[in-house]
């Protein structure tokens, strides 16, 4: 055992970079994808002060500045849209964000082992599901005003059915509890991994000193996973304009888009579908940027006031 | 000593124990409801007879959905990019996470950050489509493979997992004269199969469920993949009716049967892989 260390100690003072060459080469196809796939797509935002024409390629386009700036925020368009993609992420990060953190409690609270791990396999599964599948399970299944069973549901009570699908007041919650729906279940894993982490001997001595259930819940597990809990916020704060295409995609339709258009579904249409490029890019240049700025200004503000951030 | 049941706790138990109960439901009782309509008859769907089990039970519609040649195609776009795509996700995600994962490796921190910055700064949709356009990849499958090679989550998930193989194990596997690769495929791999499994599971399910890389780059209908069928047929009320067979169809159970073939291998790989991603998703979330 001693004699096999020493062997590998010497192996390592003898290697130098040139008997791992191997390993260096072996990141190279990676590097070279982040650059391709990433960072040639991040410098193409430049086009955002063109007037890019597909013709003339980036490095012939005329140059405009702050143009499609400028048409940014003089267009009818884009104020609209820019409350959507706010209302709706407002909405979801007050119950999206909440959602899972109270689930993971009341699933940590179980002690029953065969019903928690059979709660948590059926509350994991609808996140493996696609958003056309769950789009169309939640309008055919849920919603529809015939056979949706939240419409049954109503008219077991005596009620008339809701058409919520040409409801536009209706549009945004719709999309928030569908997504609260799909990822609720699979958003308690990591906090119910930072739970486990948490000493059993801490509870312990809580229930020693008298301490009841709901105080250890105050006292032991929420402060052992806030390092968790911020490390999320700031996550999710800096996709903040970034709502996701397909989620909104599939509830789209004429009588709810005026409160469904948000940056993505826009940038989709004005961009690819009617070509203008430089305008669009603009418009997502924008998004990254006060997405950016979310980040920085969230993460400083919590290193401030609780001394945790992700940097 | 006699243990004191607060009132108050049983009565949270009892309380948590249903609701747990009822939001497990809402989410199977959908689920149920679309594979009973898919196997249903007519007459009992539009009378709104059908809720958590098939009446009229037959299988024509899914006869019909395999017969149509639009929705085959599709389906059989969807599996080639699936099995095409995860085998070299894994491939690359490997390839440059072993190297970054091993203490020889020196100056490792701005690779790491490089990657660590796209993930705050997620490629923009036209400068992208552009760049792809660009490399003429432009309906291909390749414009969904490609871009989406190497997500950082994944690779950062899979770089710890190979962090915790032991240094020696790989030491003595090159005194036996392996080279890099070998180590890689014989060592650190079958050591890894809990990470390897979630990230298969993490891999395979973004592309069978892609639908917006798809509805960018796929634009001829012979290249659409399932979830685009998918779409047009649930949310456009797009429905391919080949011929009107013996047995009268309600276009509802075409759609539930395109829902239902559209979640199997998804429903197929869940039970085998969930043992493991539980373990392999929190690994990633371990700051360093």
């Amino acid at each position: 055992m001693a004699d096999m260390s020493k062997e590998t100690a010497r192996g390592k003072r003898k290697g130098s970079r040139k008997k791992y060459r191997m390993l260096y080469i072996m990141v190279i196809p990676g590097i070279l994808y982040f650059i391709l796939f990433k960072y040639v797509p991040l410098l193409g935002n430049v086009i955002a002060f063109q007037d890019y024409n597909i013709f003339k390629g980036i490095f012939h386009s005329a140059w405009v500045g702050l143009k499609n700036f400028k048409i940014l925020f003089e267009y009818g368009d884009f104020l609209p849209i820019l409350k959507n993609t706010i209302v709706i992420n407002l909405y979801d990060l007050l119950f999206g964000f909440t959602a899972p953190l109270i689930l993971a409690l009341v699933i940590n609270d179980i002690s029953n082992a065969w019903f928690r791990k059979g709660v948590q396999q059926i509350v994991y599964l609808p996140h493996f599901l696609s958003w056309t599948i769950l789009g169309g399970i939640v309008i055919t299944q849920l919603l529809s005003p015939s056979q949706g069973l939240v419409n049954l549901a109503l008219k077991g009570m005596g009620m008339e059915p809701i058409y919520f699908m040409t409801e536009a007041s209706m549009a945004r919650a719709i999309v928030v509890l569908a997504g609260i729906w799909k990822d609720m279940g699979w958003g308690t894993v990591v906090y119910l991994a930072a739970m486990t982490a948490i000493s059993p001997s801490l509870y312990e001595s809580a229930s020693l000193d008298g301490a009841g259930k709901f105080k250890q819940l105050i006292y032991i597990t929420l402060p052992g996973i806030v390092p968790v809990i911020i490390t999320l916020f700031l996550l999710r704060i800096g996709h903040f304009l970034d709502f996701g295409f397909e989620r909104i995609w599939v509830f789209q339709n004429a009588s709810n888009v005026s409160v469904l258009e948000i940056f993505d579904t826009y940038i989709y249409k004005a961009g690819l579908q009617q070509g203008r490029y430089s305008y669009t890019t603009a418009v997502g240049l924008f998004k990254s940027v006060v997405g950016f700025l979310l980040l920085y200004g969230g993460n400083m503000l919590s290193r401030k006031t609780t001394g945790e951030s992700l940097y | 000593m006699k243990i004191k049941v607060n009132p108050a706790r049983k009565a949270y138990i009892y309380i948590s124990t249903v609701l747990l109960i009822l939001l497990s439901l809402a989410m199977l009782l959908p689920l149920l409801k679309v594979v009973a309509e898919s196997f249903s008859g007519k007459t009992y769907i539009e009378q709104n007879k059908v809720l958590f089990w098939p009446r009229g039970f037959n299988v024509e519609a899914y006869r019909r959905v395999f017969e149509n040649p639009n929705i085959f195609v599709a389906l059989k776009n969807s599996v080639v990019i699936t099995v095409a795509g995860t085998l070299i996700d894994l491939f690359m995600t490997a390839l440059m996470a072993y190297p970054l994962s091993r203490p020889e490796f020196k100056h490792k921190k701005p690779i790491l950050m490089m990657v660590t910055l796209t993930m705050i700064f997620t490629s923009p949709m036209i400068p992208s489509y552009l760049v792809i356009k660009g490399l003429g990849l432009d309906n291909t499958i390749w414009a969904i493979i490609l871009p989406g090679m190497i997500s950082g989550y994944n690779f950062f998930i899979m770089r710890s997992f190979f962090a915790g193989i032991p240094g020696e194990l790989i030491d003595a596997a090159r005194i036996d004269g392996c080279g890099e690769f070998r180590v890689l495929w014989q060592i650190v791999i079958p050591l890894s199969k809990a990470v390897m499994a979630t990230m298969t599971l993490f891999y395979g399910v973004s592309h069978w469920n892609a639908l917006q890389q798809p509805l960018i780059y796929l634009r001829d209908p012979k290249k659409h993949t399932l979830q685009i069928k998918l779409y047009q047929i649930l949310m456009e009320d797009n429905i391919p009716m080949v011929d009107v067979g013996q047995v009268e169809l309600a276009p509802a159970t075409v759609k539930m049967a395109t829902i239902v073939i559209a979640t199997v291998p998804i429903l197929i790989v869940y039970p085998f892989l969930q043992k493991h991603f539980a373990a392999g998703a929190t690994l990633g979330s371990v700051k360093e």
